[in-house]
């Protein structure tokens, strides 16, 4: 009785109250999607229309949320690289088995309902992550140990990749946060934030004046360093990468990227050299958010997401309605929301004693983080279109309960985190 | 502690940097740019126009001319097909499948979202079995046209057509109401009477969604317009007499008008030949339109209106008149018949006024115009014939020739009353006397004068000396009063007692002359003879008329080409008509054989 009472003392209830007001904003969000201005008579509990569906996956989310915290803290700990390899094993098994919906096979469907389990790969990986960073001490320094942590994030990317669905698997790429907060050097992550800039550059510049002025950058460095022979090369030979990136660029997306995966960068680009064609998506995206103004039309007063003007407005789009109907205040709010919801997230990873509460706990942050950027960047067009929910808020079970799982299991162990010193002290 | 805890601010910083470029690009885009806004509104506005319905036209007794029937073209938009059965939907349309891949396949080159005819003025009855199918066929969609019908085939030269707006028309179009593709009217009362007919469209601004399915008004149709439906005409004509002038005019080139001498309204308006003013409603329009056109027998030509001829005889009755009222003359003033000045038919020995209109007597007129071009004002005998001319020239014009009389339809000519400085121009300044210009005596030479104005002449003698300017509508809507404009007394400069000599005249000419077959049992009708030379074949007939003698009902007009003397064809159709119209029979059916056998078009 006593030690039921210090769980929940110790439960982190303000997380709760975020999560739980995200969840019931996007529930009332999806309402707005599906309501008919012509019908008065839609309920929002309706089981036919989106909304009533997510009340299900939102009331099945909180029996979730019980098992979890029912469920003994040490297990997620113990058992990290069983569940990871157990979601591992139905990836395999959906790529062999699952069925194809909307070009990606990576659907299992029982009857008419429908599971993705690489939503729940995520929080699989996190775990693994978390267990592997805390059982190995310097695991940066050994390219062996860095290669298997490569390799515990690399596999459920490339089997969900398999799956065609490009999108999720790029969630994997958040852990270089996580590796980033453990040591990992700042310098190969600056790297890579360079040659993304360096991609973005080479879509809105044309190639040769690329190369021009890394060419004349590249000289004018060497005359400056023209004593200082070690330097010199170091600058041509980074010249040299720098244009047979840029070369490889264009070779990349004319000829490796799928034509709807080029199509999507085109429209990031340029969304109004075909607003009908590759441009649709964007441009209706932004038409939505954009005619909301600053106090937006009102509750289910949106024109474009409902007259279906918007694609995927339920799922991946969930976020036009809210500029729609709600402006910018609105949408300030939900970011102000998030923010807070990874604040907190951060602050109960670093209050964490145990360096694999920290580690996932940083895992569940980088994900968020990862989905609120690109989700919201995309719909008002600063990220091309990648098909990945806005947590919480985006219609769909799997997601729902994918990032309830991700989110909880994290406060479950929060809530123990003095136990888990002690454990971790132990061993 | 960790080493590297001091990390999780740089990820902090991560967190608000995103959330500050989101809040502020959302800014950009909410609230600095109203593109998205305009977009928005664009995007679900559907305008939807509501086309009026045009005015219809009803005859003077209230009988329906003119009405609408709507036709109805199958449109298609390319873009939202869905063809499951192909083969059903072309037995429904009655077209086959090449015909249906070739028609989509041409919409489909014009545009993918735009909408373009599929098949063209389905009829209403196709329309009607057609309509439950189409649920089924997205993609298509019916869309109602404005088109005219004709209770009768008759009076189609007056009535006019409507037609798709021009590029020129819509260039000129100030008030910027019509759009490209509108109809509006193009020829005789359709045209003239465009402002009423039209009515007001309206609008309507339904909101739709991606696939353009209606999702209800906008703004609960606070913006929306009724149409207004066009105003209705009461139209002058009587269809009956209308339909049996075209009837006797079968066959034959010319122009019959009837007008009541009382009110300036116009009976009958004849052009022959004619056409079906159907033939230029829906769908065949282009294609009988180009046939009327390249018709030699030029049906589209409004003769009442646009042919101006030398009036021949029928104009002694106006140098009469002038003639009393410049004193040169009085009723008892006899000439001689002398051949040797001028041809005439008859020896008439020696006549008076009423009996020189009775005969036509050329000689007669010849003398009448000579007393009135010399009345001794100048010496010189050129001065003296300018200042007669002139004189003359002023009565004329006040019966309305030699300018247009104003009727309610287009393209009215005006005639021509030769001038001092025609003749000065053909001859040379004092190179030409009477003796130069003496054919306008007898209405021959310079003298051209419309149809239309002879049925006002016969009007004017009718009403001893004044006419109503003739016109076709009496006035508009359905409660509408009598158009003022057309209820002005235009007095000629002769004064009504000098009328009954000529008035006396003229009913001999139909009691015992030349116009024998406009003579009725029980109606004293009054008329004159004209034929008109013609140095390019046979001479065409003219007669006008009026009756009865006292308190005149009809006056009426006939111009036949070519039919010879006015004698013949003029005065049997002319007094056919007056019968019916008075009688509403004839019994006279050696005539009206005589008439309906007559061919004068080769």
């Amino acid at each position: 009785m006593r030690e039921q009472d210090n769980f929940v003392n110790r439960l982190d209830w303000g997380t709760v109250a975020l999560y739980f007001m995200l969840v019931l904003l996007g529930w009332l969000n999806i309402f707005a999607v599906v309501y008919d201005v012509q019908r008065v008579d839609q309920s929002i509990f309706d089981l036919t229309l989106n909304s009533g569906r997510q009340l299900i996956w939102i009331l099945t989310s909180v029996v979730l949320i019980t098992i979890i915290m029912l469920i003994d803290f040490r297990f997620y700990d113990s058992f990290a690289y069983v569940i990871y390899a157990g979601v591992m094993l139905i990836l395999l098994f959906v790529l062999i088995f699952g069925k194809e919906i909307a070009g990606s096979r990576s659907w299992f469907a029982i009857g008419g309902f429908r599971l993705q389990p690489s939503e729940f790969a995520k929080f699989a990986t996190g775990l693994a992550v978390a267990k592997y960073l805390s059982t190995n001490n310097r695991v940066f320094e050994t390219l062996r140990s860095q290669v298997i942590l490569f390799g515990i994030i690399a596999t459920p990317a490339i089997l969900i990749i398999l799956q065609g669905d490009t999108g999720t698997a790029l969630v994997y790429s958040a852990f270089a946060l996580v590796f980033y907060r453990e040591g990992f050097s700042p310098l190969l992550l600056g790297l890579g934030v360079a040659l993304v800039v360096l991609f973005m550059l080479t879509l809105f510049i044309p190639q040769v004046y690329l190369i021009v002025a890394v060419v004349v950058t590249a000289f004018l460095l060497i005359g400056i360093n023209t004593k200082k022979t070690r330097r010199v090369i170091t600058i041509a030979v980074a010249a040299v990468s720098i244009i047979g990136i840029v070369v490889s660029v264009d070779f990349f997306v004319s000829d490796v990227l799928k034509p709807h995966q080029q199509s999507r960068i085109k429209a990031l680009i340029n969304p109004d050299a075909d607003p009908l064609g590759y441009g649709w998506n964007v441009t209706q995206s932004k038409i939505a958010i954009g005619s909301g103004g600053f106090w937006g039309k009102g509750f289910l007063q949106g024109t474009q997401t409902k007259f279906d003007f918007v694609p995927e407005q339920s799922t991946d789009f969930i976020f036009c309605t809210v500029g729609e109907e709600h402006g910018w205040i609105g949408s300030l709010l939900l970011i102000v929301l998030f923010v807070a919801l990874l604040f907190k997230i951060t602050t109960i990873a670093e209050r964490q004693k145990s360096t694999f509460a920290r580690v996932y706990g940083y895992s569940v942050a980088a994900i968020l983080l990862f989905h609120f950027s690109i989700n919201i960047g995309m719909t008002i067009g600063l990220f091309p279109v990648i098909g990945i929910p806005l947590p919480f808020f985006s219609y769909g079970g799997s997601s729902l309960w994918a990032f309830t799982v991700l989110l909880f299991i994290l406060l479950k162990l929060d809530a123990h985190r003095s136990q888990l010193l002690n454990r971790a002290g132990l061993s | 502690m960790n080493k590297n805890s001091s990390r999780k601010y740089v990820i902090r910083l991560t967190i608000i940097l995103v959330a500050a470029i989101f809040a502020l690009k959302l800014f950009a885009l909410q609230v600095l740019d109203i593109e998205y806004k305009v977009k928005a509104t664009s995007n679900i506005i559907e305008r939807e126009v509501r086309y009026p319905f045009r005015g219809l036209i009803y005859d003077r007794q209230g009988r329906l001319i003119v009405y609408n029937e709507p036709v109805y073209d199958l449109e298609v938009v390319p873009k939202d097909v869905k063809m499951e059965d192909t083969l059903a939907f072309c037995a429904l349309f009655n077209i086959t499948k090449e015909e249906f891949k070739d028609r989509l396949h041409k919409a489909k080159k014009y545009s993918y979202v735009k909408p373009s005819v599929f098949v063209k003025q389905l009829s209403n009855q196709s329309f009607a079995t057609v309509q439950d199918y189409l649920i089924n066929y997205p993609g298509f969609e019916i869309q109602p046209r404005p088109n005219r019908a004709y209770t009768r085939s008759t009076l189609a030269n007056a009535l006019g057509y409507i037609g798709e707006i021009s590029k020129y028309q819509l260039q000129r179009d100030s008030a910027s109401y019509y759009r490209q593709g509108d109809y509006i009217g193009i020829n005789g009362l359709e045209s003239m009477y465009e402002d009423e007919l039209r009515g007001k469209r309206g609008v309507k601004y339904k909101m739709v969604n991606v696939r353009g399915v209606e999702k209800g008004s906008f703004k609960d149709g606070e913006w929306d317009t009724l149409s207004i439906p066009g105003n209705n005409l009461q139209a002058t004509i009587d269809l009956d007499l209308q339909e049996y002038a075209e009837t006797l005019m079968q066959g034959k080139r010319g122009s019959v008008v009837a007008i009541e001498p009382k009110t300036g309204e116009v009976l009958t308006f004849v052009s022959a030949p004619t056409y079906d003013p159907g033939n230029l409603s829906g769908r065949e329009f282009s294609k009988n339109y180009g046939r009327l056109l390249t018709d030699t027998a030029k049906p589209l030509y409004n003769r009442p209106l646009m042919g101006a001829f030398p009036p021949g005889s029928i104009f002694k009755t106006v140098q009469g008149l002038i003639a009393l009222q410049e004193g040169v003359i009085t009723p008892d003033t006899r000439f001689v018949c002398d051949r040797n000045i001028i041809a005439c038919h008859g020896p008439h020995s020696y006549t008076n006024l009423s009996e020189a209109i009775e005969v036509s007597c050329n000689p007669y007129f010849w003398n009448v115009y000579k007393r009135m071009l010399n009345k001794g004002a100048s010496d010189n005998t050129f001065v003296d014939t300018e200042i007669g001319l002139e004189e003359w020239r002023k009565h004329v014009l006040s019966f309305g020739f030699g300018a247009t009389l104003g009727i309610d339809l287009p393209n009215e000519k005006s005639g021509y009353i030769p001038t001092v400085s025609l003749y000065d121009r053909i001859y040379g300044d004092n190179h030409w006397k009477f003796s130069t210009i003496y054919s306008n005596a007898i209405g021959q030479g310079e003298l051209q004068i419309v149809p239309l104005q002879m049925a006002n002449l016969a009007a004017i003698i009718a009403n001893r000396g004044y006419y109503y300017t003739p016109h076709l509508i009496k006035s508009i809507g359905d409660e509408g009063k009598p158009l003022e404009k057309y209820r002005e007394k235009h007095y000629t400069t002769v004064e009504a007692k000098y009328f009954e000599p000529i008035v006396e005249g003229m009913a001999n000419v139909v009691k015992r002359g030349t116009g024998m077959r406009a003579k009725l049992q029980d109606i004293e009708v009054c008329g004159k003879t004209g034929t008109v030379q013609n140095s390019q074949g046979e001479d065409h007939s003219v007669f006008i008329a009026f009756a009865p003698k006292d308190n005149p009902q009809i006056a009426v007009a006939v111009y036949v080409e070519n039919a010879g003397q006015g004698a013949r064809a003029g005065a049997g159709v002319a007094g056919l008509m007056i019968e019916k119209y008075l009688q509403g029979c004839t019994d006279r059916t050696n005539i009206q054989d005589y008439i309906l056998k007559g061919d004068f078009i080769y």
